[in-house]
């Protein structure tokens, strides 16, 4: 690890102000982050820290939206959250070991946009709206790569507003090692119709499966999706699965998701 | 009923009080008064010229003390192989040096080829940083692929050397063409081409080394991660850095975890003690965990095509391997024997199995250097003979528990004389095989099968019938076969003036329990409390000369130099009671602690003798040496034979290809148990890593020479979710007939004997779903490969 300063503001507006000074970059749990500069694979000079400001922590419920705070670590999410929607409690629920758990944040899983981490397909599965110092980001508009968002440079995830649907589930198949999302499947139903995100498999990082959607609004069950598959082409290959077995997997654990919704 | 701290009690691993509540003192704990911090250069491509490495930027830099390259090292010896192999034609094995730091060209990603020291350990990683930047290395085509290794004379790892072969080895080579006449002729014959997947050893302390030394006297010393204190330093000493072995001391203290990789020397530790030297400081080094992936002796990486020629009932008629088996592109210490004289020697297996050829060739590659990882060729051996059997017992339609039975040695026939060059002492292999079948439930199984169905599982129950060769080895035997040691240990048993005793052993604990068991075996021996026993060892300077702990040799070999110099002791303490009690010394007896003329009432205790024997006032002094410590070397008469059944129940997602290993049973010979729950213990973590070899742990390179799966975000090791309950059975015992104890060694036995039965229950599960067309899946046995074996109608 290099040497570099550190910031904790207590306030969003402090925050803000230290993002534009030169070389500074936001902390929040830092489970990518610090492990990247200790390899010395990152050297960021000023470090905010977001995880002192009280008004970007805390799980609440609005209506029939929840509301959490960016920099809520997911233990939290996973507790407080469960009554409310039980499918999002349990995704943060899975995530990583304790540790993880307990200092790493929705905000910094979502801007940092892992092509395997689980949070952006809850926030896609769910339609949910990124909310940042700025403006509102709708999750169809947000992610827009591997590791690439729409985030302005300097800009900070406040919230994410999670409408809460009639019925959810996240399933993942593990990739052996690190334990991410090989190939994870969030199918969330409201009444508006459903909506299937994959993650772990694309090479374009998260994104929806329209087919499948479109058949589970014809009929929610598992069989709705027989014959249905994704192309190879497209998908990540590496040490633990080919594209063709990440396409056959984003099928079976849709299938194993609306199963598990109910 | 085994007496409470006695032999054959199940007691708590004394060690483990100061282990878990993190009172242990490893390397790194350790912080000495003025002491500097080294930081190695690794290269980053798998091959290449060193052009030019220019120190000037990084000897300026803040905090820096020295920079050290291969051109510092190229005048001291190379770390040298112990085991010199001849090749079938008889030509001695290729043995390019190894130097202490790269020198004029690196051979694997991760071979250090210089080394900076500097007051911090920050200002350390900055100047290697630099120096990197600095050094110009021209990189050449990788050589990564064994085939392709000896296919082409063009690229060569060492220069010198122009197929990349070691050397091609025969065993037994007289019998090459017997065997062969065997196939021509043989009833049916399986064929069977495999790969033992290379394994990172991954232990839970990293390599790290200090160097220290002494201008007042001259002397070095070494404090460092090893599992053999002495063997270092005896390496260090007479082949690499010509330091006299009485000016240098070698400490291992606590050890967290070894498996084989820290017994061999590594450069690191030469480079700390010449530091230490120039600079007149203490010198340290801790690995970090992407470099311990990079540099520690790796394991396994064998290419194997077995051939079973046998009758239509199933009767064994010979066996017949040729192994590609890879080196890296450096001889560690062992390297040469594991493929050898550790895997070639057991292919035989448990069987009466009248032919056998083995053929290995060993390559080297531009990837980091293989050598013995827990199990160390025999389960090499094992793999292959478990899984070809298995597939012979598929294509003739043979019952696999049958054919084992017809195949095995019989009790009578021991000692036996295998084709490939062992005599093993005992053993009862019906026994094992049959207490694993009791263990499973058998009977059971098809409705285990059935319930797993209604999940949509595939269940599937796999067998191996394992042996290995332990408890290394006869000096004189392994001599003749090309070791350049000795292979013996050896003990110091010192009773103090008090009564209290102090073991000095030669074996090394890096997590095996020997503060505890060897306590017992004092205890029971001598009659005394074993909280009065300490175990001492890793310390050159506290210890005899013994060759430290792998092979699962600490109790069969240096347990028996332990019984040995107690029985020194207890025969001179006959004499000095026979003195005090004015009796002659034939009439003495001991027993529990207690020496008394036979018949009479007359007894002194054991503190009693300890005592006159450092306070001699009524004492023998004219014909007995005062005090009461007796030293005792033990080489062992034959290597010893753990054998035993292992039984695994998978079940396979067939939709992800996922496989969870959901029973595995152990029935285990390992002759005398000295302490159950640690028998037990070792068999778990064996087991366990048979497992992470089966189904998890994937050493990959590319074809660059990158190692792509060097982290942990990638190198999958077992985790708890990975592994069942074990079912652990130790009751079928043959006592070794050739040691004291009666004991044979168990801390490889898991290792070596669950792979195979893991992926033979893979495939029985594939099978039995209907995939009949899955003859072997490469380990890891992963959810990826299942789901593409079933792909392929």
């Amino acid at each position: 690890m290099y040497n570099f300063d550190f910031v904790k503001p207590a306030t969003l507006d402090e925050a803000v102000a230290a993002l534009g000074g030169e070389d500074a970059q936001p902390l929040s749990g830092g489970q990518t982050l610090l492990p990247s500069m200790k390899q010395r694979l990152n050297a960021p000079g000023v470090l905010i820290s977001l995880t002192g400001i009280a008004a970007l922590k805390g799980v609440k419920l609005e209506g029939r939206t929840l509301v959490i705070g960016a920099a809520t670590p997911h233990a939290v999410v996973a507790t407080e959250a469960a009554s409310v929607y039980p499918a999002l409690a349990a995704l943060a629920g899975g995530i990583g070991d304790p540790a993880v758990r307990n200092r790493g944040t929705i905000g910094g899983s979502l801007a940092n946009n892992d092509p395997s981490a689980c949070y952006p397909a809850a926030a896609l599965g769910s339609g949910a709206t990124i909310v940042t110092n700025t403006r509102e980001i709708a999750a169809d508009d947000f992610f827009t790569g591997m590791f690439e968002t729409a985030l302005e440079q300097g800009e900070i995830i406040t919230a994410v507003k999670f409408p809460v649907p009639e019925k959810a589930a996240y399933l993942k198949f593990q990739q052996p090692a690190s334990r991410f999302a090989l190939t994870g499947a969030y199918v969330a139903k409201y009444q508006d119709g459903v909506r299937v995100a994959i993650t772990g498999a694309s090479e374009g990082g998260v994104f929806r499966w329209t087919e499948a959607e479109e058949a589970l609004n014809r009929s929610f069950t598992a069989e709705a999706l027989n014959g249905l598959s994704l192309p190879a082409e497209g998908m990540m290959g590496d040490l633990h699965g080919t594209p063709a077995y990440r396409a056959h997997l984003c099928a079976v654990m849709t299938r194993r998701a609306v199963t598990a919704a109910g | 009923m085994p007496k409470d701290g006695g032999i054959g009690a199940s007691t708590k691993r004394r060690e483990d009080i100061r282990f878990l509540t993190g009172r242990g003192v490893y390397t790194d704990d350790l912080n000495l008064h003025g002491q500097t911090f080294a930081v190695f250069c690794r290269s980053t491509v798998a091959h290449g010229k060193i052009v030019s490495i220019d120190t000037s930027a990084t000897e300026a830099m803040p905090g820096v003390l020295a920079v050290f390259t291969g051109e510092d090292f190229k005048d001291v010896g190379g770390n040298p192989a112990g085991w010199l192999i001849n090749s079938r034609d008889g030509t001695p094995m290729r043995e390019p040096k190894r130097p202490v730091l790269a020198h004029g060209k690196v051979r694997h990603v991760g071979d250090a080829y210089a080394a900076v020291v500097a007051e911090t350990y920050a200002q350390a990683k900055d100047a290697a940083e630099q120096l990197a930047a600095d050094t110009v290395i021209d990189e050449l085509p990788a050589i990564v692929d064994m085939k392709a290794a000896v296919a082409d004379p063009s690229n060569r790892v060492h220069d010198e050397i122009p197929d990349n072969l070691c050397f091609d080895w025969g065993w037994i080579e007289d019998n090459r063409a017997a065997v062969d006449e065997v196939f021509k002729s043989a009833p049916h014959v399986t064929t069977l081409e495999l790969v033992n997947n290379r394994l990172v050893p991954n232990a839970m302390e990293p390599r790290a080394s200090i160097g220290e030394y002494f201008p007042g006297t001259g002397d070095y010393k070494l404090t460092t991660t090893s599992q053999n204190p002495h063997l270092t330093r005896l390496l260090i000493a007479a082949f690499v850095m010509g330091i006299p072995e009485n000016k240098l001391q070698v400490v291992a203290p606590d050890v967290g975890g070894g498996f084989g990789s820290k017994i061999y020397h590594y450069g690191e530790e030469a480079v700390v003690l010449a530091a230490a030297k120039k600079l007149k400081r203490p010198v340290r080094w801790t690995a970090e965990r992407s470099e311990s992936f990079l540099s520690d002796a790796h394991g396994r990486d064998h290419v194997t095509k077995i051939e079973l020629a046998c009758e239509k009932d199933g009767t064994f008629l010979a066996f017949r391997t040729e192994t590609l088996a890879n080196v890296g592109a450096y001889l560690s210490n062992f390297s040469t024997a594991t493929p050898t004289f550790l895997h070639g020697t057991l292919m035989a297996g448990p069987y009466k199995v009248p032919k056998v050829y083995v053929n290995v060739k060993t390559v080297f590659t531009n990837t980091a250097p293989v050598d013995a990882y827990r199990g160390a060729g025999r389960p090499e051996a094992t793999f292959s003979l478990e899984r070809v059997i298995d597939k012979m017992c598929r294509e003739l339609g043979l019952d696999q528990f049958e054919v084992r039975r017809k195949n095995f040695i019989t009790p009578d026939m021991y000692p036996y004389t295998t084709p490939v060059g062992l005599v093993y002492d005992t053993g009862n292999y019906h026994a094992t095989l049959d207490k694993a079948l009791e263990m499973t439930d058998l009977a059971g199984f098809e409705a285990r099968a059935a319930e797993a169905k209604s999940r949509g599982k595939l269940r599937g129950l796999g067998l191996s019938t394992w042996i290995e060769a332990c408890g290394i080895a006869p000096s004189n035997l392994v001599g003749v076969l090309g070791s350049r040691v000795g292979l013996y240990d050896a003990a110091t048993v010192r009773v103090n003036a008090t009564g209290n005793i102090s073991v000095m052993t030669g074996a090394h604990s890096h997590g095996q329990g020997h503060e505890t068991v060897f306590a017992q075996i004092v205890a029971e021996k001598l009659g005394v409390d074993a909280n009065s026993v300490e175990i001492v060892h890793g310390d050159t300077a506290k210890i005899p000369f013994g060759m430290g702990s792998y092979g699962s040799r600490s109790l069969a070999v240096c347990g028996s130099a332990i019984d040995r110099a107690m029985g020194k002791i207890i025969a001179k303490g006959k004499k000095i009671a026979a003195h005090m009690l004015e009796a002659a010394e034939g009439d003495i007896e001991f027993k529990d602690g207690t020496f008394s003329v036979a018949g009479t009432d007359k007894a002194k205790t054991f503190g009693e003798i300890a005592f006159s024997a450092y306070v001699p006032h009524n004492y023998p002094l004219e014909t007995l040496e005062p005090g009461l410590e007796e030293t005792a070397f033990y080489d062992p008469g034959n290597f010893t034979y753990p054998a035993g059944a292992y039984l695994c129940e998978v079940e396979v997602d067939p939709d992800t290809g996922k496989v969870q290993v959901v029973a595995f049973h152990c029935a285990d010979d390992f002759g005398n148990i000295m302490n159950p729950l640690i028998v037990e213990g070792q068999v778990h973590g064996g087991v366990g890593q048979g497992i992470g070899q089966a189904l998890c742990e994937n050493t990959s390179y590319d074809e660059n020479g990158q190692l792509t799966s060097a982290s942990f975000m990638d190198y999958a090791m077992p985790r708890a979710d990975d592994v069942p309950f074990y079912n652990v059975d130790y009751s079928c015992q043959t006592p070794c007939t050739h040691n004291p104890l009666g004991v044979k060694g168990c801390g490889e036995a898991g290792a070596i004997g669950s792979p195979p039965a893991v992926v033979n229950a893979v495939i029985d599960a594939l099978h039995r779903g209907g995939y009949d067309h899955v003859t072997h899946i490469d380990m890891p046995v992963s959810p990826a490969r299942v789901w593409a074996a079933m792909q392929k109608h």
